[in-house]
């Protein structure tokens, strides 16, 4: 046996270098790599998405006996065909870290002691009555994630929403994902991409706005530099705040000031308009022009509030507009010389050129995001360059099913699964697959993620569960949250798979069950949703995050509403969330159907996947008498936004002089609770560092490997100083990864958000620096 | 029992002598790529200091220009990843 988990060691070691060299060299091969021991026969190979990126990759899993033992790409998946990268390869030993939570826990006196589960979950029960009827429905809340399975996240909502009657559902996708839904539901009426990876096979150009997807989305990256190697003609233009290995990769890298992306944007357009680039014929047919409010605000105050009035304009009033945005202007405002800008607008103008753009946390966490993923959309809608292969505005997700599970199961506060809580039609089409009274879903939004937060450090909120997030890592102005969670008559319930800061502040954990040790679906950026099955048991009493919902539904008298039996119930989930989606615009495949693909892409109608919506040659929601049909908005058009360039929350002064920028490396899955526990991974990056310029570095005084002390108005932290490391900010910039939880960065950033999407901004604000001897 | 595996950048027009170079060494296995300067080498050794010892030979030879990690299994301690 032992040297059979060997051999399949090193196939899996050759697998991941043959993978990687692909990434660099594509269509580079290696006539003696063969698969060896891992086809022999001796191991199972079940498909299954990667647990971490929301790329959505296609893994085949090997297992002999109840070990998963081997990773390698689905050649069958399109995501991927067959490729990986570092994490997707290392991926399965996540679920053999040492530490892995197989018990309950419960806080007595202080402490966390083992319990049997079952005792867990009654008191999880008991407290969640217990609170409701003392504090009302609305002090009790769920925080997920989009890394819940699409049946843990329609568990929690069910009942939540439908069965105790709060909104107060939120899922972390909040802070990564919101900016693109509003995006999309301001421009199209209709969320989640137009498009899909194929675009990647056809485009002529790629602009990346502040993505760096060569460490973020690495396969997709390693997709766009493939097509570069077969037409030598396509380019990829790096659009960033900071020199990244997507910018050693790129074509061009322009960077740009830290929020002036609204202004590039708006610039980019002014020239489109001025070279006569606008595709006439579409924007007559397929765009109305539409104005919002200006200085909309920050939130960074409790209980803020902001309801935008759009108003209708023309054309011309949009020309005018974009008068203040004259390239020249804008270069002074952005740092981008206007020649640049013209550059950038000619591809994006040039009828010739197929230009998809790709975006992630850059463009989302802005305290502007809803606005700035308007103004991409608007280059594309002024060119018609979208809705066709290659042409394609494509926003990426971060997570493996934020998507799936947070955006189409719709796991924020104002959504369903269909449509949102204010419309009473949405609300009775829940209320009666439900099974619940109409009454019970309440007509009101309650909290967005960080307003949750702190609803909980002002005591609205006295009951917190959280599944499969890590906030007291990721909030914004971190200490805050933090202090709140631990306040006397707070109670916590954690359920993940490993000790975090999170599990710290519970006074319940539940051992969950990861991955493929229970039966699921992601879905991923391109509407794909991807079933997997149960590959492996789960430790002790770990449990599925679905079935510990239903086990404390029942306790509070749910029985009707989570009927299932244990041995089927993940796929009648699946059936009974599939009615909330049962029309030609998001139509879902059938849970036999998903069993035996790689991921199936919706709309999926008449046994068709749709790969570019609002386009009657592949879309069936599309009427088919026009050669597009954006069907999302009232008026049948797609809505181009007058937005202004406003300045972050919080810039530099002379007190606190620099930027501070978070965000990720390739080896780590956001607060590296699962990478961390990855021997190699986390040997490749044991700890978080301050990414600074060269120059500022010499200012400082500080060299490679100095202690340099991080401060803002909210905290300080000290870290190690990497200067020509694997990014470089510019100057007056420095760059944290935010992986690391024995270095917190996220006490000293700020929360911030956007006043649409509620999305707070963990790019930006202000920081001193001292050299710490 | 670590195992890894590298993409190993030959020096400039040494990929043929770094491939016999590497070849000759103990634990060592390599694959040159047909079409582009690369070798993947893969390294299986029976503990950590027949490990550490290779890596000195390894980085000793001058017709290696730099080694990139693309996977590693050596049954590390992670223990310490949970602070406090
Ligand atoms: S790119 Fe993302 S989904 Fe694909 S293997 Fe890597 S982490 Fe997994």
């Amino acid at each position: 046996m032992e040297i059979t988990r060997r051999s399949f060691i090193k196939s899996a070691a050759v697998n991941s270098a043959v993978a990687a060299a692909a990434m660099l060299f594509p269509g580079i091969s290696f006539g003696a790599a063969k698969d060896g021991d891992l086809e022999s026969g001796k191991i199972q190979w079940k498909k299954t998405p990667c647990r971490f990126c929301g790329t959505g990759c296609g893994l085949l899993v090997g297992v002999s006996g109840n070990r998963a033992v081997a990773v390698k790409g689905d050649p069958n998946s399109p995501v991927n065909k067959g490729l990986c990268c570092v994490k997707g390869y290392h991926s399965i030993q996540a679920l053999y870290g040492k530490d892995r939570l197989q018990k309950a826990q419960v806080r007595q006196n202080g402490k966390l002691v083992d319990v049997p589960l079952k005792d867990a979950l009654d008191l999880v029960a008991q407290k969640l009555k217990e609170t409701v009827e003392k504090h009302g429905k609305n002090s009790v809340s769920i925080y997920g994630s989009g890394q819940w399975t699409i049946p843990d996240g329609y568990a929690a909502s069910k009942l939540f929403k439908g069965c105790i009657g709060t909104n107060n559902v939120e899922a972390n996708a909040r802070l990564c994902m919101a900016s693109a839904v509003t995006g999309f539901a301001t421009s199209f009426g209709l969320d989640e991409p137009m498009g899909c990876y194929d675009d990647i096979d056809h485009a002529d150009v790629f602009v990346t706005w502040g993505n760096n997807m060569a460490e973020m989305h690495p396969v997709l990256f390693s997709r766009m530099l493939a097509n570069r190697k077969r037409k030598t003609h396509v380019k990829i233009i790096d659009f960033a705040t900071r020199l990244t290995r997507t910018s050693q990769a790129a074509d061009k890298s322009i960077i740009f000031k830290p929020q002036t992306d609204l202004a590039v944007a708006n610039a980019v357009c002014y020239e489109i308009i001025r070279n006569n680039w606008v595709n006439t014929g579409f924007v007559n047919s397929h765009v109305s022009f539409h104005k919002g409010l200006a200085e909309i605000g920050y939130g960074t105050k409790d209980h803020f509030e902001f309801q935008d009035k759009p108003e209708t304009v023309d054309f011309e009033k949009f020309k005018a507009f974009l008068q203040d945005y004259t390239p020249e202007k804008v270069e002074k405002i952005s740092g981008v010389p206007a020649k640049d800008i013209k550059y950038l607008a000619a591809l994006y103008g040039d009828p010739d050129k197929k230009v998809t753009s790709f975006w992630c946390m850059g463009m989302n966490q802005h305290t502007r995001g809803t606005w700035i993923n308007n103004l991409v959309y608007n280059i594309h809608l002024l060119t018609g360059k979208i809705s066709s292969p290659g042409n394609s505005p494509f926003s990426l997700t971060g997570q493996p099913s934020a998507c799936g599970t947070v955006r189409e199961v719709g796991t924020l506060t104002n959504r369903l699964p269909h449509g949102v809580v204010m419309n009473e039609a949405d609300r009775k089409h829940a209320a009666e697959i439900w099974q619940v009274p109409v009454a019970n879903i309440d007509p009101k939004p309650t909290y967005h993620t960080v307003e949750m937060f702190r609803a909980l450090d002002r005591g609205d909120i006295r009951f917190m569960w959280i599944q499969v997030t890590n906030p007291m890592v990721t909030m914004p102005n971190l200490k805050r949250y933090r202090d709140g969670a631990l306040k006397e008559d707070r109670f916590i319930v954690v359920s993940d798979v490993y000790p975090t800061p999170t599990t710290d502040v519970a006074d319940v954990i539940l051992p969950a069950a990861m991955w493929i040790e229970r039966e699921g679906f992601y879905g991923n950026s391109e509407r794909r949703t991807q079933h997997f099955e149960q590959i492996v048991p789960p430790p002790g009493e770990a449990m599925c995050d679905t079935w510990q919902l239903i086990e404390v539904a029942r306790r509070l008298g749910f029985e009707k509403q989570f009927p299932w039996p244990r041995e089927t119930y993940i796929g009648e989930i699946w059936n009974e969330y599939s009615k909330f989606h049962n029309s030609p615009k998001h139509r879902m495949a059938s849970y036999q159907v998903l069993k035996e693909r790689s991921g199936v892409q919706w709309p999926f109608v008449d046994g068709k996947e749709t790969k570019w919506r609002y386009n009657p040659k592949y879309d069936p929601a599309a009427a088919k008498d026009k050669d597009f049909d954006f069907y999302g908005c009232p008026d049948n058009k797609a809505w181009i936004w007058l937005r202004p360039y406003e300045p972050a929350a919080e810039s530099p002064d002379t007190e606190y002089p620099f930027w501070l920028n978070t965000g990720r490396v390739i080896e780590h899955w956001h607060t590296g609770s699962m990478t961390r526990r990855i021997p190699i991974l986390h040997s490749a990056v044991p700890s978080a560092y301050v990414e600074l310029h060269p120059d500022d570095a010499e200012a400082l005084g500080v060299v490679n490997g100095d202690k340099v002390k991080i401060t803002s108005r909210r905290g300080s932290i000290v870290m190690t100083a990497s200067i020509n490391g694997r990014g470089m900010p510019p100057r007056g910039m420095v760059f944290v990864p935010f992986f690391d939880e024995n270095y917190l960065i996220n006490e000293v950033t700020l929360d911030a958000f956007c006043p649409i999407s509620k999305q707070p901004d963990y790019k930006k604000c202000a920081v001193k620096l001292e050299r710490v001897s | 029992m670590p195992i890894f595996s590298y993409l190993a950048y030959p020096a400039a027009g040494a990929k043929e002598t770094l491939l016999g170079d590497l070849r000759r060494l103990k634990y060592c296995e390599v694959m040159p790529a047909d079409n582009e300067d690369l070798l993947i080498l893969v390294t299986d050794t029976p503990d950590e200091a027949a490990e550490a010892l290779l890596q000195q030979k390894i980085k000793k030879l001058s017709s290696l220009q730099s080694l990139s990690m693309a996977f590693g299994h050596a049954d590390l301690q992670t223990d310490h990843v949970k602070k406090g």
